[in-house]
């Protein structure tokens, strides 16, 4: 299991594993120290870094996570043929192996960056910090983070985005939401995607999707969109480029957004 | 599936801690973990007894604390429990309801053995 055998080191993480400081044994007497720190302080501030390295740039970062082969690159390669002539986009590509989606955005004319992640389950803080800098953030508006396809590890991990969609597709069965609370409770949008495929599944309903997203407590927008069909991409597109308009409001009074992960963390760094 | 990556992360600030109060040994680390955080307690004592090795907390024992998932209804105002992937309000029953507690991944405290002077 990669829970043991040491798969999640990553390129970006490997100088964490690194022992700290040893000491010389003395007379001791125990002490306890309370510290209550987030236990991710370490990748969150690094995402604190890439969050103010997008909004000195004026670019909006949107971390894109699903189980593998929910659509992701594709409604990435249907909305960059929509809107490559409003924004300036970009694309940060998430794999275990190949350089296959990097390479399938690029052929839209668009720069994409892969990072491959040997076994890693999830992207981190530090990975995307090294393919930030690959990019020309003053040539950008909006830069795609797309996660490892996996509905579990990514939603735990600020990249330093400033907004997280979660895609259910249709074929992955409505009640995906209550099986793994934690990604869909991370979106600040939910994009049921495959919807070209409803009317040969009998079994899945958007409004039982829907249902148990509501369950989580979420008032987040749920859409219903087909990247084969660029008729049904208006309510997300329209939710972009909403977001790209808040978002630049909130620059432009020296704010910014912090994706739906980690309040934790957030508070009591508000509070240090 | 990440809790290793979570692991190593807790032991690089317990090091810190532990370089800070210029601590000869880590004897004792307490987390609090909510269902909510996406961190599996027993995953993450499992990587522990793997990671710790060669750290200054190769000794130590590492305890979980979970705490519950409580909601705070938007439109009753009352404060209920709720389940993990049932969060609504356990008096009206309304989903608009915020998180109180559950998704906590927060290093609690470090129990250490200090050196009383320091030697060089």
């Amino acid at each position: 299991m990669c829970d043991t055998c040491g798969c999640n080191v990553t390129q970006g993480n490997r100088h964490l594993i690194e022992a700290g400081g040893k000491h010389e044994h003395t007379h001791d007497g125990k002490v306890a120290v309370e510290v209550l720190q987030n236990l991710l302080s370490e990748n969150d501030h690094q995402a604190g870094h890439n969050r103010q390295h997008f909004d000195s740039h004026g670019v909006l970062a949107v971390n894109l996570m699903s189980s593998p082969g929910s659509g992701k690159t594709s409604l990435l390669e249907a909305t960059i043929d929509a809107l490559k002539q409003e924004f300036r986009i970009a694309v940060i590509e998430g794999d275990l192996e190949t350089e296959n989606d990097a390479e399938r955005i690029r052929s839209k004319g668009i720069s994409a960056v892969q990072i491959t992640t040997g076994t890693a389950c999830h992207l981190d803080a530090h990975m995307v910090h090294s393919a930030v800098h690959q990019l020309n953030l003053d040539n950008l508006d909006i830069v795609f983070v797309e996660n490892v396809g996996n509905l579990v590890c990514p939603a735990s991990f600020d990249l330093g985005q400033h907004l997280n969609v979660t895609l259910l597709s249709v074929t992955e069965g409505d009640d995906k939401p209550a099986k793994y609370p934690v990604i869909f409770r991370a979106a600040d949008a939910i994009l049921i995607s495959k919807s070209d495929l409803l009317p040969y599944l009998d079994d899945f309903k958007p409004e039982r999707a829907e249902q148990a997203i509501r369950l989580l407590a979420s008032e987040v927008p749920v859409l219903n969109l087909s990247a084969k069909n660029s008729d049904t991409l208006d309510d997300w597109l329209n939710w972009l480029r909403k977001e790209f308009a808040k978002q630049a409001a909130r620059r432009a009074a020296g704010e910014t957004a912090t994706p739906k992960i980690q309040p934790d963390g957030e508070r009591l760094h508000a509070q240090g | 599936m990440h809790e290793l990556a979570v692991c190593q992360a807790m032991l690089e600030q317990v090091a810190a801690i532990a370089v800070r109060e210029q601590a000869s040994e880590v004897t004792r680390i307490i987390v609090r973990i909510g269902p909510l955080s996406g961190v599996v307690p027993e995953l993450l004592e499992q990587a522990f007894s793997i990671a710790r090795a060669g750290t200054i907390a190769q000794q130590a024992e590492l305890i979980t604390e979970s705490t519950g998932i409580r909601v705070k209804c938007s439109q009753c105002g009352a404060e209920t429990e709720a389940g993990i992937n049932r969060m609504i309000c356990g008096e009206c029953g309304d989903y608009r309801t915020q998180l109180l507690s559950g998704d906590e991944l927060l290093l609690a405290s470090v129990e250490l053995n200090r050196a009383e002077q320091a030697v060089e």
